[in-house]
């Protein structure tokens, strides 16, 4: 049976104005587990998880080198983050041809979304604390073609570094004009746009002294259920990316570099805000997907 | 990161999933979310069963996702996900696991496409797994149609158990879903 104990402590939470959005989450958001399970039993060093980082990226060199091709960028046995250890699959995925379901996706548009829900900004009555930015890109599938109509969801903490989520108890302070979800749909040519507050980075329990480079998290739709995906988008220079076991879960460097946005100055506004773009490849399943549009080849 | 567009017959590379971590419950659930098909309407069941882990216990910082053909097995295209009105079916569900692990949906059983066995697409995300997992739950009652799936000829039984819901005396339905261990899952790339 579950240890409630933890539980019931975590439900202590300061008393914060209900968001406008999202509708029904903080009801939802009582579906928690005891603090125990948050923290990994050994606590290692720095030091120790950055060496089995190293050991796994070069591991993961000699089965490329063998001629070994994952299915997926991002290992998923990765004990460096040790909540995986448990967690993941230790027989390789069975690769199948999709069948027609799987080919299509779920249909979301305009009447799902509110318009105001892509500035994270404007949910509560005052300003929000911290660096405002936006964050705006494309999404696309791997020829190329914009991924229209799309739900695009977002998460994140805030400046400080603190998630409004009741099982975050890092003692930075909460901000009671900022929840940090949001949600959009794509426009025609596949663009998302989102106003928000740059996260802090993020202290966690995976082992002394462990912090997450600052990230939002991006929950995202394509044209066929096999292209969901949720991943992390990170900001450019954090000195933390070397020390994460989650960004490091990607073992090639040029899959860790997809997930940082890029400093765009044309997307800044004077006195207002910085401007990021992150664009995002929905990869397709590659045994039958279908012929590109409009004769290409 | 920018990406342009790519040249003729070439392809991008996709964008690496990352684990949903453990504070998605004020970001993703909605209201409604695991509502496919409003409750006792006619032809609603419950598709329901625990996620657990390599050492057997349950995980109750995952999210599953569920989509489905209609039952008469049209593939809907109507919108409305994530507001929900009980007269659309839009096949599509999302659930977070609760305190023991387990998930719930109200739904459909989905129609045979194409004369083949009937199935869920399932999409599982967990705190402490770093990436996606796909998988099928696949109804119970079609022998012929399950015998001949591609995907299930292929597999042992022990294995193809794992896909494979069972029907309750309800005519509801039932399927744990494990992450690890010796009843592991099937899990699925494309």
């Amino acid at each position: 049976m579950t240890d409630h104990t933890g539980h019931e402590d975590a439900q202590v939470q300061p008393t914060l104005p209900p968001p406008s959005i999202p509708e029904g989450a903080e009801a939802k958001a009582e579906a928690v587990a005891p603090e125990r399970l948050i923290a990994a039993p050994d606590q290692v060093s720095q030091q120790r998880i950055s060496e089995e980082i190293a050991e796994a990226h070069a591991e993961h060199e000699r089965r490329v080198a063998a001629g070994e091709r994952p299915a997926r960028p991002t290992l998923l046995d990765f004990p460096a983050y040790r909540s995986s250890i448990l967690r993941h699959p230790t027989k390789n995925p069975r690769l199948v041809d999709p069948e027609t379901i799987e080919l299509t996706s779920p249909a979301f548009g305009q009447r799902d979304v509110a318009a105001i829900e892509a500035d994270l900004t404007l949910q509560h009555r005052g300003e929000p604390l911290g660096e405002r930015i936006v964050v705006t890109g494309r999404i696309v599938d791997s020829w190329g073609r914009p991924v229209r109509n799309q739900l695009v969801e977002v998460w994140q903490a805030n400046a400080a570094g603190r998630y409004i989520h009741q099982r975050d108890q890092h003692p930075a302070p909460l901000d009671p004009n900022f929840t940090g979800a949001g949600r959009t749909i794509t426009d025609d040519d596949g663009w998302y746009r989102f106003i928000t507050i740059k996260p802090g980075p993020y202290p966690w329990r995976n082992h002394v002294n462990a912090w997450r480079p600052a990230h939002i998290h991006f929950s995202l739709f394509g044209t066929a259920f096999t292209q969901r995906i949720i991943t992390q988008m990170y900001f450019p220079g954090d000195p933390l990316f070397p020390l994460d076991p989650i960004y490091n879960s990607i073992p090639d460097q040029r899959d860790r570099d997809r997930l940082i946005a890029t400093y765009d100055h044309d997307l800044t506004e004077p006195e207002f805000m910085l401007g990021y773009r992150w664009d995002i490849v929905l990869d397709g399943p590659n045994a039958t997907w279908r012929e590109p549009e409009g004769g290409e080849h | 990161m920018i990406v342009e567009t790519p040249r003729d017959g070439e392809r991008l590379p996709g964008t690496a999933g990352q684990t949903i971590g453990p504070f998605f419950g004020f970001g993703l659930p909605y209201e409604h979310d695991n509502l496919v098909a409003f409750p006792y309407s006619p032809g609603a069941i419950v598709l329901s069963g625990t996620v657990l882990d390599g050492a057997g216990a349950p995980i109750p910082d995952a999210m599953i996702e569920i989509w489905g053909a209609d039952s008469d097995g049209t593939i809907p295209t109507a919108r409305g996900s994530r507001r929900r009105s009980p007269s659309t079916f839009t096949g599509f569900g999302r659930c977070a696991t609760n305190d023991d692990g387990r998930y719930e949906f109200w739904t459909r059983n989905p129609g045979a496409i194409g004369g083949k066995a009937p199935f869920f697409a399932v999409v599982l995300f967990s705190r402490g797994l770093p990436d996606k997992l796909h998988t099928r739950i696949y109804l119970p009652e079609d022998e012929a149609a399950l015998a001949a799936d591609p995907l299930l000829a292929s597999l042992e039984p022990d294995e193809r158990a794992t896909l494979i819901a069972t029907r309750t005396p309800d005519g509801w339905l039932q399927h744990d879903i494990r992450l690890q261990g010796e009843k592991e899952t099937v899990f699925l790339a494309y």
